[in-house]
């Protein structure tokens, strides 16, 4: 599998104010790629830099082996993006843009086939309507369509659920599972919505304030050591209590939505079980709450856990 | 280079605004020619007002003086003042616009160089310029020439009147046309210029007719501290040269030389500037794009 995207030592300061700070990762071939954070952490103008919007202030970019600042336009050839917003022009029909941005990739691409991408987004019937009268939803569709128009190998779509509805979301990530299975392309994928790169990324970065937290495949990042356990009983006060004056005092991490949270290695999940049992708490519900998000906030907003996750 | 050249004409002439400048000019000339179908009579005395005291004109004079060249003359002196403005709505438009549509962005994330895109936007302007000056030149001298036919033109001067024969008028007003041209183009590679540093195209049309408008008047005020000082080198001060095509050489006896221009070099001066000036523009904004962040 070869290095699709290198990113070595990058940084961006816009003054005084470091948006990207010594971030290094790379994206495999074929690789569906999450790059996280929260809104302000860097994100946008990584892809920004990685699109040749922005100039970094230092640092190597390299895609398909190329260095990117002396052959943009090879590299730009072979990669098809949304940055944010899907803007296109609004006075314009679907099928008018796309012919325009297909010219401007440097491909010629015939009206069939410009139907058939419109088609693979759902648009076909809509060909001939103008812009400004299409929904969110099919706004970033169709952006998704220009983006794909010149067949690119990577694809890089900047938070390409923003705004739409469930529907329209489970449609952009099937979209995008097809691109990645059926096509083979590659894909990097921002976004703050972290149960969506849950759903379809192999691997992923997170980054807060600029630099990288953790970089891996998201199975592994997924199956850390610890796991919290949320534990709702039929009296949390009193259970609360108990479970402090006992031998699970060292496993109790606090209480949040009426629940008592325990916080243990995973292999220790079965004897807390055990113990709970013994002890005769009248147990409601027992939910290991491990998801993607959790650990992005336990990453992005407490610092002992991202010097943990660090060492 | 061609083939996006074909998608900015593409994009100037799908758009509405685009066609205000066109209904504008084709308006203004209507409405001028009309007016002076109907009263041009009125509008010759009043010209004349200030020479009727060395001088007798008969109505046969009248008649042949509102012919179709004159009536141009007027055109031109009253729409080149305004077409400034006309001009900055495309222009100012060109990279503003794209950046506040957000299409920008997804234009500099295809394979073409930002010098070549800024290359591309700034001719489409300038063809758009040049469809203006053609729609003018059609309405104005061409029209008028139909509905007014044509003569000897005469032209109005501070030191009295000149004629200018009928055969000796029309490439003239090529010329002026060409020259107009420059100078239309001026005030597009301005537009173009600031368009380049603003994300919403209001701002440069404002600030273009603004600097036109501070410029004129600058241009036009009878201080001697700035006749050679600051006048020369404003091009509001160049943009009026194209008259110059309009004034011509004498000889002893008075009668005017034909095919001759009365300060060929002053004109071809006037032009030069005008150049010097698209170049600096042209340059100043591919220079500013070029190092760019492209945040919108």
């Amino acid at each position: 599998m070869s290095t699709i995207v290198s990113v070595k030592n990058l940084y961006k300061n816009f003054k005084e104010i470091k948006a990207v700070n010594d971030l290094s990762f790379s994206v495999e071939q074929g690789q569906i790629y999450g790059f996280l954070g929260q809104n302000g952490a860097g994100k946008s103008t990584t892809i920004r830099m990685l699109l040749t919007l922005i100039k970094p202030t230092s640092g190597v970019i390299e895609i398909f082996g190329l260095n990117l600042q002396k052959h943009r336009k090879e590299v730009l050839r072979q990669i098809g993006a949304i940055i944010e917003r899907p803007d296109l022009y609004k006075y314009l029909t679907a099928l008018e843009n796309l012919r325009i941005f297909a010219a401007m990739s440097g491909v010629k691409v015939s009206e069939k086939k410009l139907l058939d991408q419109l088609a693979m987004v759902g648009l076909a019937e809509r060909a001939h309507s103008k812009v400004k009268t299409y929904s969110q939803g099919m706004k970033q569709r169709l952006g998704i369509a220009t983006a794909l128009v010149h067949d690119p190998q990577l694809v890089i779509l900047d938070e390409p659920t923003n705004g739409l509805d469930p529907q329209g979301i489970a449609d952009v990530r099937n979209l995008i599972l097809q691109l990645s299975k059926e096509m083979n392309k590659t894909l990097l994928i921002s976004s703050h919505l972290l149960s969506e790169v849950e759903l379809i990324a192999d691997s992923m970065i997170i980054i807060d304030k600029g630099e990288k937290i953790v970089e891996g495949k998201v199975n592994d990042l997924f199956d850390p050591a610890e796991t919290i356990i949320e534990l709702k009983t039929i009296d949390d006060e009193s259970m609360y209590e108990k479970l402090t004056q006992s031998s699970l005092e060292s496993f109790v991490h606090g209480k949040r939505n009426d629940c008592i949270l325990l916080k243990l290695h995973r292999q220790q999940v079965p004897d807390a079980i055990k113990q709970l049992v013994n002890m005769d708490v009248p147990i409601l519900s027992f939910h290991s709450k491990h998801s993607l998000e959790d650990y992005f906030l336990s990453l992005t907003t407490g610092s002992q856990h991202v010097e943990a996750l660090k060492n | 280079m061609w083939k996006l050249l074909k998608i900015e004409l593409f994009k100037i002439f799908k758009r509405p605004r685009t066609y205000i400048a066109f209904g504008a000019i084709a308006a203004i000339v209507f409405l001028i020619q009309i007016a002076l179908k109907y009263d041009g009579k009125s509008y010759i005395d009043l010209l004349l007002s200030n020479l009727s005291g060395s001088f007798e004109f008969n109505d046969d004079f009248k008649d042949k003086l509102l012919n179709g060249y004159l009536i141009c003359f007027v055109i031109l002196n009253t729409l080149l003042i305004q077409m400034p403005l006309l001009i900055a709505l495309i222009s100012g438009d060109a990279i503003a616009g794209e950046a506040n549509m957000g299409t920008l962005r997804l234009a500099m994330t295809k394979p073409i160089s930002r010098t070549e895109y800024m290359l591309v936007k700034f001719t489409a302007s300038f063809i758009y310029t040049l469809a203006l000056l053609v729609v003018m030149a059609l309405l104005a001298l061409f029209g008028s020439m139909l509905i007014f036919g044509t003569n000897d033109m005469v032209v109005l001067r501070s030191e009295g009147i000149e004629q200018i024969k009928n055969f000796d008028v029309l490439w003239r007003y090529f010329a002026a046309f060409g020259y107009a041209a420059v100078a239309l183009t001026t005030v597009s590679a301005l537009a173009f210029l600031l368009s380049v540093f603003a994300e919403n195209s209001i701002g440069p049309i404002i600030a273009t007719m603004s600097i036109v408008i501070v410029f004129t008047i600058l241009s036009e005020m009878n201080i001697p501290i700035y006749d050679e000082t600051i006048k020369p080198y404003l091009f509001t001060s160049h943009m009026v040269a194209w008259k110059g095509f309009f004034y011509v050489k004498a000889n002893a006896e008075g009668t005017t030389i034909n095919g001759s221009i009365e300060n060929l070099p002053a004109v071809l001066r006037s032009l030069g500037i005008l150049i010097v000036y698209i170049f600096v523009f042209l340059g100043t904004a591919i220079w500013v794009f070029r190092k760019k962040d492209i945040l919108t």
